[in-house]
């Protein structure tokens, strides 16, 4: 974990608690920005750390341990958990201190953890989260006499509340005072079923005797869920929300789009004044701001994206759209839990993919890691914006959808149906030998997101995208100036200079396999980077266009395209990128996560297939009809 | 009575878990159900079910709410 171990002085704490009991407000509230995301050694299970310090100084250790109901360890996620519990997981200091998080309005599973975690003779401490929700709702609940009950202390915290964090964290050194050294290797053995049933009595009985609950259940979710979770009106909903979703992606971030496409080009033009012409000046403009700018310009649809599902999520309402969607996904031969997985990789395929954790049958898991690519990814939306906001006139349809947000909106539907056609073909022709896994879900009580736990969760996404944006894209976009300008064209050379480049020797070697759907060489050396990660496509023919057409051309490569594509090769630059053979990160997690390389492969092949087909059909058909 | 043959608005008890209802995997199932809280003697009510052949359900156990296919509910015996 830490290095700083040595001293002594830091302490270890492990948060544990069933799914939605508020363990990760409470965890960005007592580290706040002070948070780490990383993945566990060998899996690609997410791993978040962070640290605080105490009012007494004490250096505090916080691991956010996978949310699980029981030590059973289904799938990887509550593995992890299970294991550092036990201090069993190599490369993690097994807890000092597990914090046991319980909703206070919803005791009745985190009790029969918390026995369960007992078992295995780690120092527990519960914490009663969302205290306050809890009185209001008319429940009261003897903290004394629950401690005296399960033989641990217990506090009452309000994650929220500024004043809740202080005060645990000053707990924190109450209990650190009195630690037992650490517990020697525990023998402990899987529950079983009769043990299980033990312990969901012993937490009734506790319940009964130190909590008293009002008769009636949270109105106010009754209420909501009688209309979200309606047969129709709920899926009419569902699409409602997913359609303002994408429109909110389009029209929202361009403004803030505008402004940062501005920057970068206000940014270039200064470094043209200053610098001497020649390739200091070239690399500079075309290669570096040109090229990441192009990118980082997107950063505002990122975050819209990432801020819609962070916030239905935090609502509660992920659940209730797995539960819709369970049975119509069911018919493409799809588990209704691989619905948030798919969701998330709207936003980027490699945390939807890791997100298949939680589907522990291997054939559900299987068949929705293959599909996940299909779904329009965040990097695809640069790409999809540059050649709509091209091509796609801004005119509004029936006065207010804009247009080129219905284009952007059918082409996530197109993305949809293919995931769909193609786990239905699984389905149907490998994995035949398949029972339907169980389809369990809780869904928790609505609540108010923590507007600073939405932060914090945006904030980390959009620092991942930068830092991508600064290595694997900074390093592309060098490549791809470098191929664009070297060699020289020689003296008195005729022509823009980039038709000497190796970036044309290779477009112009692989561009008769292309022709045929319509793509030029300059498109086909855009692809080549493209698999690092495909919104450097969009940086590359800026680039590519920059070298070959001056300085105007960089300014507006939306405007180079449009003069010098035709509406046919555009299209099919959309068809390809729907399937996009998808980037390099993807295809290593695909291989980390299904434990070999014939799944990526298979992957890689049949969207490389699915790409150029679908590209050759909407070719053929726009040459067809007069768009050539 | 099967919770899984039950219609929206059924409230009832949970008398036992039957094992031979979901086949070979049941005793995953039971081991599954028990940590949702389908315990002996817990109060179910049947709130909502899907568009399509009614299915899945969203039950009330005690005080919580756990989406479940009906296939499963199979092997929750209530009256």
């Amino acid at each position: 974990m830490t290095t700083s171990d040595v001293t002594g002085e830091r302490y270890n704490l492990a948060l544990v608690g069933v799914p939605n009991s508020g363990k990760t407000s409470l965890f960005n509230a007592l580290t706040g920005s002070r948070q780490k995301v990383a993945n566990y050694a060998g899996v690609t299970v997410e791993r978040k750390s962070g640290g605080f310090v105490t009012p007494a100084g004490r250096q505090v250790t916080l691991l956010d341990l996978p949310g699980t109901y029981s030590l059973r360890g289904r799938s990887p996620d509550e593995i992890i958990t299970r294991d550092v519990v036990l201090g069993k997981r190599a490369g993690e200091m097994p807890p000092d201190l597990v914090l046991c998080i319980a909703d206070a309005t919803n005791l009745r599973l985190t009790l029969r953890l918390i026995l369960e975690l007992k078992r295995t003779g780690r120092p527990l401490l519960m914490v009663l989260n969302m205290f306050d929700i809890a009185k209001r709702r008319g429940i009261t609940i003897d903290v004394d006499a629950m401690s005296a009950a399960l033989g641990i202390p217990v506090i009452t915290s309000i994650a929220v509340k500024k004043g809740g964090a202080d005060a645990l964290r000053a707990r924190t050194d109450e209990f650190a005072g009195h630690l037992p050294g650490p517990t020697a290797a525990t023998e402990w053995v899987p529950t079983s079923i009769a043990d299980l049933k033990a312990y969901q009595r012993e937490a009734d009985r506790i319940i009964r005797e130190t909590v008293t609950m009002p008769t009636r259940p949270d109105s106010l979710t009754t209420r909501v869920d009688a209309v979200v979770l309606h047969p129709v009106g709920g899926l009419v909903i569902l699409a409602t929300i997913l359609f303002v979703m994408f429109q909110a992606v389009f029209s929202w971030a361009a403004p803030l789009m505008e402004l940062l496409s501005d920057s970068f080009g206000a940014l270039g033009a200064l470094v043209a004044q200053v610098l001497p012409e020649g390739l200091l000046q070239s690399f500079l403009q075309n290669g570096l701001i040109a090229g990441v700018g192009s990118v980082l310009v997107f950063l505002p649809q990122i975050i819209i994206i990432f801020l819609f599902i962070l916030l239905l999520e935090d609502f509660g309402y992920m659940a209730r759209a797995a539960f819709l969607m369970d049975r119509i996904m069911g018919g493409a031969g799809l588990h209704g839990r691989a619905f948030i997985p798919l969701l998330s990789s709207f936003a980027c395929a490699i945390p939807g993919i890791m997100a298949t954790r939680v589907i522990d049958n291997r054939r559900d898991r299987l068949t929705t890691i293959l599909i996940a690519p299909l779904m329009t990814c965040s990097a695809r939306i640069p790409v999809y914006t540059l050649i709509i906001a091209a091509f796609i006139p801004a005119t509004d349809v029936w006065g207010w959808i804009n247009l080129q947000g219905l284009v952007m909106f059918g082409l996530y539907v197109i993305g949809i149906a293919s995931a769909l056609a193609v786990s239905f073909v699984i389905k149907f022709f490998m994995l035949r030998d398949y029972q339907p896994a169980p389809f369990m879900l809780e869904l928790p009580d609505y609540k108010l997101p923590r507007l600073k736990s939405i932060f914090i969760g945006v904030t980390t996404r959009a620092k991942m995208f930068l830092q991508r944006a600064g290595t694997t894209i900074l390093s592309m976009m060098i490549l791809i100036w470098f191929l664009a300008s070297f060699p020289q064209p020689p003296a008195g050379a005729e022509g823009p200079a980039i038709d000497y480049s190796l970036a044309a020797m290779i477009g112009k070697a692989l561009e008769p396999l292309f022709s045929a759907i319509g793509f030029n060489w300059q498109i086909v050396v855009a692809l080549i980077p493209g698999m690092a990660a495909r919104e450097v496509a969009v940086g590359a023919l800026g680039t590519v266009y920059a070298i070959e057409g001056g300085k105007e051309a960089a300014d507006a490569i939306g405007q180079a395209l449009a003069s010098k594509w035709s509406l046919a090769t555009a299209l099919s630059f959309l068809a390809w990128f729907v399937f996009a053979p998808q980037c390099a990160s993807t295809l290593a997690v695909i291989r980390r996560e299904t434990g070999g390389t014939k799944w990526m492969v298979i992957t890689f092949v049949y969207m490389f297939a699915l790409a150029y087909l679908a590209s050759l059909i909407t070719y053929k058909i726009a040459v067809a009809a007069g768009l050539g | 009575m099967r919770l899984g043959e039950a219609p929206r608005g059924f409230v009832g008890t949970i008398v036992a878990l039957h094992q031979d209802a979901a086949g070979a995997t049941s005793h995953e199932l039971e081991q599954h159900l028990l940590e949702m809280g389908f315990t002996e003697g817990a109060r179910v009510e049947i709130l909502h079910q899907g568009a399509i052949r009614q299915d899945p359900i969203a039950v009330r156990v005690d005080n919580i709410t756990i989406a479940v296919r009906r296939r499963e509910a199979m092997a929750v015996l209530v009256k």
